[in-house]
């Protein structure tokens, strides 16, 4: 399996997301630039990383949402390509539509930095196939801006076609159900405010994101 | 030629922000203070023929996100 990590100027856990996918595919993953407008050949999995892309003005994630290599992503995840967008990159794939809702201040107000517990909701996605449907997993959150938001309609729809990839176990940030991490329609693309790449090897103390990248390198 | 964006929270969203300065002016002893919406204004300076609909493509694009928000124009 084929794996990139976009980058954009203010992108803190790129290299982190890239330790986690060279551990489970054995391949050192290409690092492609925001400025990029396509990305290397027969890249099978895309990640989004965590972090402050363009210092989060205007909103997090909608600079990026814009920036040149995001067309190429957004490309890639037409064809059916693997999209995992942490944290901020969770932020800067609803900005671009690929996943539907958008992230919102926490509703304490405070920056959110701790080990939480979800559940998992769906272990048939290409993500979370290595979960059992309503485990339970630690992993750990660091964001303001993570409060999940989208209409009834479409929380009604994401519950209703099994989307709701991951829910807190607890209360953290306000999301709309709990909503932890949601998948597309095709299921190819996943995002998440916990960081499974900051649970994926002994030295961190806690595994439980390991899965979730050794199911994708499982795939190819 | 400028004009003004107006980006404010849809009904029914949820303002945190809102909500702690309200807090923050009742901890100040404003009373009378029913609720508090937290809003952006961003001033463009613009070139004379940018058109209202060019504008209006610039808040659906970039500078609102219309999940959440609402904008409103104003030429100044």
């Amino acid at each position: 399996m084929k794996t990139a990590v976009i980058v954009f100027p203010g992108s803190n856990c790129d290299r982190d997301l890239a330790v986690a996918f060279e551990a489970a595919t054995g391949t050192k993953p290409a690092m492609v630039w925001h400025r990029e407008t396509s990305l290397p050949d027969g890249i099978d999995l895309i990640g989004v990383p965590g972090g402050f892309s363009y210092g989060d003005y205007l909103r997090s994630g909608a600079m990026a949402a814009q920036s040149p290599v995001m067309k190429a992503v957004a490309e890639a995840a037409d064809q059916g390509r693997y999209v995992l967008g942490i944290c901020n990159g969770f932020q800067v794939l609803t900005e671009t539509g690929l996943l539907p809702g958008a992230l919102m201040r926490n509703a304490g107000i405070k920056f959110v930095s701790r080990d939480v517990g979800l559940t998992v909701g769906n272990s048939q996605s290409a993500f979370t196939s290595r979960y059992e449907m309503g485990q339970s997993i630690t992993i750990p959150v660091a964001h303001h801006d993570g409060n999940y938001f989208a209409d009834d309609a479409t929380l009604e729809r994401l519950e209703g076609e099994g989307r709701v990839a991951f829910r807190y176990a607890e209360e953290v940030n306000g999301s709309a159900r709990n909503i932890a991490g949601i998948l597309n329609e095709s299921g190819n693309v996943l995002g998440m405010m916990p960081h499974p790449e900051r649970a994926a090897e002994e030295a961190h103390g806690n595994v439980d994101g390991r899965a979730l990248f050794s199911a994708l390198a499982g795939l190819a | 030629m400028k004009a003004r964006v107006f980006v404010t929270l849809k009904n029914g969203v949820l303002d945190p922000q809102g909500k702690a300065i309200h807090h923050a002016l009742e901890g100040l002893g404003f009373n009378g203070v029913n609720d508090v919406r937290a809003g952006k204004l961003i001033e463009l300076d613009l070139a004379d023929d940018v058109t209202d609909a060019s504008i209006e493509e610039m808040c659906k694009k970039l500078l609102a996100n219309t999940v959440i928000e609402n904008f409103r124009i104003e030429r100044v």
